[in-house]
């Protein structure tokens, strides 16, 4: 792994509405192909943060690359517009209600950017959506609608599509939070695949134990700051915090009832 | 009696014309007026916003009044049907550009970041995602307008346009029988109406996803 040169460098974020901050100065280096978990109360900013990384929250201060491309560049209106339009081809996303488009079947779902952006065929778009849609194991649902789908279903074709535009790198934000508690497994299994095959992931996530058994690094967030980061089983073992400790006695406690 | 029979089916075919044009104009005003109202151009914004506020603010009859007859006072030299489409079909455009402002913007908002991650501009987002969406989400109500607009031709009788009602009106003379020819005329209405309900029912059904 090169760790000279990080894949996606999130340098000085900061982020405010009015008075309020939800991102204070948080540096975050990420690596071709590592799995890094952002966990943290609600509020905390692990989403702001994430979704800083494609602009769709942006930043009021710091800056965003993805290796040599800077993605928060201050540009002319149109030119910026194409700008961001090319770079988040090249990130994909992974919303906690899915956001699949409910008027097209699961196979317009995924072809329809690769076929808009990408210019392809038809024959070479469907070809694709099978692939991708083998991978995630609902290639039997091609023809389906997302009405007629569960949500761990709903949300393993967004993760398809997603994949669809072949991104460099994943970014989920808390993708089981509105599942059904019997349909977060399936999901799980999708990421645990993709992180098999060395997909570089930024997971914003409330499943302790799967940010434990798949990523390389944790990061705890709290009020706008980076609290605590390092190795899952220092987080969750031996974390030197208090906050942090406080945080994963509430959430351990929360999850037993 | 049956003398009238004929006129009125003609003056019912005319109440027909007047509502599909009006429709038409209708249509094109609404797209054109959401379209404004949700610009990014603070100035498009305005006009809108001021065109619905207008509209809506003033009695459909007295804009009648204002482009047929204040018209040629300013250059504006219009017969009374063409008035009658032009006033009817701005008028409801203006209900028209808030039926579908209202659709598009109750198109949840996730549609719009999921389609602008993968990569599709504002555009393209719009067109394929949100519009298509938006477009069953107002079949219904914009078939509201339709009807409200069916029965508000007949204002058009007051700057003298051969429909329903006026034919109503100009047969009391002759027959001395309000009574039926009014009946008449609102039969008439309520048979062009239950169609095209029937058809906004058909369509609503036919763009149901699934």
């Amino acid at each position: 792994m090169d760790t000279e040169k990080p894949f996606v460098d999130i340098r000085h974020a900061q982020k405010s509405y009015g008075s309020l901050e939800v991102l204070k100065d948080i540096s975050l280096k990420v690596n071709r192909g590592e799995i890094v978990a952002i966990i943290g109360p609600s509020g905390s900013g692990k989403s702001t943060l994430l979704r800083a990384i494609n602009d769709l929250d942006p930043l009021t201060g710091g800056e965003v690359w993805l290796e040599d491309v800077q993605v928060n560049k201050t540009l002319p209106h149109r030119q910026y517009e194409k700008h961001i339009n090319h770079v988040r081809q090249n990130i994909g996303m992974v919303f906690q209600h899915f956001n699949l488009f409910p008027h097209l079947n699961v196979r317009e779902n995924i072809t329809l950017a690769p076929r808009m952006l990408k210019g392809l065929t038809v024959d070479e778009a469907n070809t694709l959506a099978e692939e991708q849609l083998d991978k995630v194991g609902m290639l039997e649902r091609i023809d389906y609608y997302p009405s007629q789908l569960s949500g761990g279903q709903k949300q393993r074709v967004a993760i398809a599509r997603a994949l669809a535009m072949k991104p460099k790198v994943m970014l989920f934000d808390e993708a089981t939070s509105a599942l059904d508690p019997e349909l977060v497994e399936e999901v799980n299994l999708v990421m645990k695949k993709l992180a098999e095959e060395h997909m570089t992931m930024i997971i914003v996530t409330h499943e302790m134990g799967f940010a434990e058994s798949v990523c390389d690094r944790v990061l705890f967030m709290d009020q706008g700051v980076v609290v605590e980061e390092g190795p899952p089983s220092v987080i969750f073992r031996n974390p030197e915090n208090e906050r942090t400790k406080n945080f994963l006695r509430k959430h351990l406690a929360s999850n037993k009832e | 009696m049956l003398t009238v029979y004929p006129y009125f089916l003609k003056a019912a075919w005319v109440t027909i014309q007047l509502s599909v044009l009006t429709t038409i104009l209708g249509l094109f005003c609404g797209g054109l007026g959401a379209a404004a109202r949700l610009s990014r151009f603070v100035v498009l914004r305005y006009i809108g916003a001021a065109y619905v506020s207008f509209i809506r603010g003033t009695p459909a009859l007295i804009q009648l009044f204002i482009l047929y007859f204040g018209g040629p006072q300013i250059g504006i030299q219009l017969d009374a049907f063409e008035a009658g489409v032009i006033g009817l079909g701005v008028n409801i455009g203006a209900y028209m550009t808030e039926t579908i402002r209202g659709a598009i913007i109750s198109i949840d908002k996730g549609q719009i970041e999921a389609a602008r991650t993968l990569g599709m501009s504002r555009g393209q987002s719009f067109r394929k995602v949100v519009l298509p969406q938006a477009m069953r989400l107002m079949i219904r109500p914009l078939g509201v307008n339709i009807n409200a607009l069916i029965k508000g031709t007949a204002l058009v009788a007051a700057i003298s346009v051969v429909e329903l009602t006026y034919t109503a009106q100009r047969y009391i003379g002759s027959t001395y029988k309000p009574f039926e020819m009014f009946l008449i005329s609102g039969i008439l209405y309520m048979i062009i109406i239950y169609i095209t309900s029937r058809a906004v029912t058909w369509l609503d059904n036919k763009a149901k996803i699934v």
